[in-house]
This record gives structure tokens, C-alpha cells and sequence, in this order.
């Protein structure tokens, strides 16, 4: 098994796709669920503002993340805040663990993505319990293991739009 | 990586430290004062729109499962309703009955009347995703007058409590929803008490009686009109475990929320605060 990624030269990704795929994640938190589902839902959001600090830092970073924290505060319904701090703490730690994570193989990556993810949950459950006093529940967090198992779904979706056409020239 | 070499405003530290404060900022102020309402009135009417696109496939689901549901299911839901309306017609007609005879009596006793107060019926848009509260998302706001504190019920009983409004859609507070305090009477006894919800159940907490209190499984709690957000006597619930234990100052009891507070979609919310 080969460790590090399959090394592609990929196309430039247009802003306007990076707008597309966030505003999709936005509707897809929106989604109205029920039971059990509520628990084992991903937050879309958080992971592709992760994918695309890990793979777009210079358009997607801290500020963005913060900015959509304040869009999921509101459609939530959580205190302005919860939900900024803790996007913008992981855009912080994906800055940093870039180029490790995405130097890894698709089948590694997403034992980082679950323990980032954890990281900003268990922000938001801080916070919240600080500020309101009520502890959400550890069925909470099995979001983020739903996160780590779609990932590389993801990852194949987003990256989609930048593989280069078949070359005519070529065999 | 050339924004690594050429690196443009500040490091990603200083920018972290900036919004983590900035967050905190409007933390502290969401929970202690009340500027930011503007601020999410704003953005919640920004988001509406969206709500109601990802609201759309659920509702075209259902629509679909509709239209191919066969012609015998049809007949035969036909002749169901039929006889469900015949019964629905004889007990209302006893209700009306019941409802004349109420009134002579009302009047006889010189008791106050209660007004019908005026409603407004309203849709669920919504579950919010907050796991720390029980609140749901209903398609009429400020455009149909709706107030904040208003009761918000179903067919069976409460279900809560307008928490905020916005434009074109409402926050309601579910009664389930964690410490929501719903002043009550038992039905049988007039005994006077308040529930609370749990949160993280569908049950409700009937707190501070003592274990010699006069309660039994199977009694109904109707609002007591106390707190004046509620009509006196509007079902909320049913006791469904009194535990005393004489260890304890109170009893613990455990009451079962009459409304479907999970299962409706259609509620009525009492557009005024009735006023002696």
C-alpha cells in the first residue's frame, strides 16, 4: 500500500464553485430531521469549509469560517458566537495541519477530519454549557464519526470540477 | 503555497485571536443584553428563504407519496372518513350541547366568561438542530402579528411559547424544552403546581409537591391561567408516576405532555395576551 496521495495535476478551482459547494452545505444543515437522524447528521458546513482550508487556504480560512459560524448561529438557533468560535478555532488547527493531511492517503485523512470535527464540537458543547448551563448529550458527537465516514465522498465530489478534461493529444 | 512566502495580513494566530475575541464579544452581549436582536432579525429573514428550499423536498415526499397512493386505498379512506366524520358530528353536537349548557351555568354562577381569545394558525417549518433545547421554527411572524410570550397549542393541549419572533417566521419554545416552567391546576382537585421540562425526554416535572399531595397517576393538568400567557383551563398533561420517597422534602412525579409535542405540524398560536 503506497502512503502518500496519488499526486494529480488539477485545474485551478473557480471561486465561484468553492461559493456554490458552501451555499449546498448551508441548505443541507437546513435540512429538517427528526430522532435519531438529528444525532448521527454531519454539520456539511464544517467539513467542507474544512476541506477547503486544507486545500484552498488562501480563499477559505479563519474569516470565512467565522462568518459562516454567525449564518449556523442564526438558522440554529444558538447564542451569536457558538457556532463562529468554533468554526474559526477549526479553520485555525486545519491551517496548521494542511499540508500533514493532505500529504496523507484519502484512507488516513479522515482520522484527522473526526478528531478536528470532535474539537469543534466539544467547543460548541463548552460554550454552550457555560453560557447556558446545559450539557447537550455525548450522542452529540457521533456527528463527527458520520463527518470521518463521508469524507472521502466529499473529498471525491469537491475535487471533481478541477480534474483536467482527457487529453485528445494523448492515449 | 506561494501565500506562505509572500504572506498577505496578518498570521493565522493573530487572525484566530481576533475572531476568538470578537465571538466572546458577542457571547457575553447575546446573553446579557439585548443589541444583537436586530442583528438576527436581519439574518434570520436572509435565511428564510433557504429554510423553505430545504423544507421543499420533504414536502414534495410527501405530495408524491400522495399522488400514487391507488385508487382502493382512496375508497377506502374515504369510507373511513365518512364514518369518522358521522361520530366527529354526533360529539360535537353534544359538545355544542355541552358548550349551552356550560354557558346558562357560567351565567347563573355570575362567573366571568372566557372570550374566546383570536388565533392564528401556523405551519412548522422546522426541528431546530440546537441540541441543548427543544424549540421549532413556525411560518408566521411579525406579518401576521404574532407576539412574543404567546401560547402556542394543538388540538390536544399546549405545546409552548412564542420565544422570538422574526419577519416571516417564529421561534417556539417547546414545553419540553429544559426548565420551561407551564403553571398548572390538577382538574380533579383544583390543586395548583407548576411542570417543568426535562429537555432530553418528552416528559415534563411536576416539581415542589409534597409527598402527601393530593396527586395520582392519571390525573390531567390543565394551565392555570396564573402566569396570564395561557387561558385557564387548557390541557398540558397527564400524571403518569408519582415516587414518594420520605427521604425527600417532595415528591418526584412525571407527567406525559397532552399536545403531540413531536407529532403535529399544524398549532394555533393565541394572537393576545388575554387581560382582566
Amino acid at each position: 500500500m503506497e502512503f502518500g496521495p496519488k499526486q494529480e495535476i488539477l485545474l485551478p478551482v473557480k471561486p465561484g464553485f468553492i461559493a456554490l459547494s458552501l451555499f449546498s452545505g448551508f441548505l443541507l444543515n437546513l435540512l429538517p430531521l427528526e430522532g435519531f437522524m438529528r444525532w448521527i447528521y454531519p454539520d456539511f458546513v464544517a467539513m467542507i469549509l474544512l476541506y477547503w482550508c486544507i486545500h484552498q487556504p488562501s480563499r477559505i480560512g479563519i474569516g470565512a469560517s467565522w462568518v459562516f459560524g454567525i449564518l449556523m448561529d442564526v438558522a440554529d438557533g444558538t447564542l451569536f458566537g457558538e457556532h463562529a468560535l468554533a468554526y474559526s478555532l477549526m479553520a485555525y488547527i486545519a491551517l496548521n495541519l494542511r499540508r500533514r493531511v493532505s500529504m496523507l492517503n484519502i484512507d488516513y485523512q479522515f482520522t484527522h477530519v473526526i478528531l478536528i470535527i470532535l474539537i469543534m464540537q466539544a467547543v460548541i458543547v463548552l460554550t454552550g454549557f457555560l453560557a447556558r448551563g446545559i450539557f447537550a448529550g455525548w450522542a452529540y458527537f457521533l456527528g463527527s464519526l458520520t463527518a470521518g465516514i463521508l469524507w472521502p465522498m466529499l473529498t471525491y465530489l469537491l475535487k471533481l470540477p478541477q480534474r483536467p478534461k482527457a487529453d485528445p493529444d494523448r492515449i | 503555497m506561494e501565500q506562505d512566502l509572500f504572506s498577505r495580513g496578518p498570521s493565522p494566530a493573530v487572525r484566530l485571536t481576533f475572531f476568538t475575541l470578537l465571538s466572546l464579544l458577542l457571547l457575553v452581549s447575546d446573553v446579557h443584553y439585548n443589541y444583537l436582536k436586530v442583528l438576527r432579525l436581519g439574518i434570520a429573514s436572509a435565511i428564510y428563504p433557504l429554510q423553505r428550499i430545504a423544507m421543499a423536498p420533504v414536502e414534495f415526499l410527501d405530495e408524491a407519496g400522495d399522488y400514487v397512493r391507488n385508487q382502493s386505498g382512496l375508497v377506502m379512506e374515504n369510507e373511513a372518513l365518512k364514518r369518522q366524520n358521522l361520530e366527529d358530528h354526533a360529539m360535537l353536537l353534544r359538545y355544542e350541547a355541552l358548550e349551552q349548557e356550560n354557558m346558562h351555568l357560567r351565567r347563573l354562577f355570575d362567573a366571568r366568561m372566557r372570550i374566546d381569545t383570536p388565533s392564528i394558525m401556523a405551519e412548522i417549518l422546522s426541528d431546530e438542530r440546537d441540541p441543548f433545547s427543544r424549540k421549532v421554527i413556525v411560518n408566521k411572524g411579525l406579518q401576521a402579528h404574532v407576539a412574543e410570550g404567546a401560547a402556542v397549542i394543538d388540538d390536544r393541549g399546549v405545546i409552548g411559547q412564542v420565544l422570538a419572533v422574526h419577519p416571516f417566521s417564529a421561534e417556539v419554545s417547546l414545553i419540553t424544552d429544559k426548565d420551561h416552567p407551564t403553571p398548572v391546576e390538577v382538574l380533579r382537585n383544583g390543586l395548583r403546581a407548576v411542570v417543568f421540562g426535562f429537555g432530553s425526554s418528552d416528559l415534563l416535572d411536576l416539581r415542589y409537591m409534597s409527598t402527601n399531595a393530593d396527586i395520582f397517576p392519571g390525573d390531567i393538568l390543565v394551565t392555570s391561567g396564573l402566569d396570564g400567557t395561557f387561558p385557564k383551563g387548557l390541557p398540558v398533561a397527564t400524571v403518569v408516576k408519582v415516587d414518594r420517597n420520605p427521604a425527600y422534602a417532595f415528591s418526584r412525579i412525571f407527567c406525559k405532555p397532552a399536545a403531540g409535542v413531536n407529532q403535529f405540524l399544524q398549532v394555533l398560536i393565541l394572537s393576545s395576551k388575554e387581560k382582566n
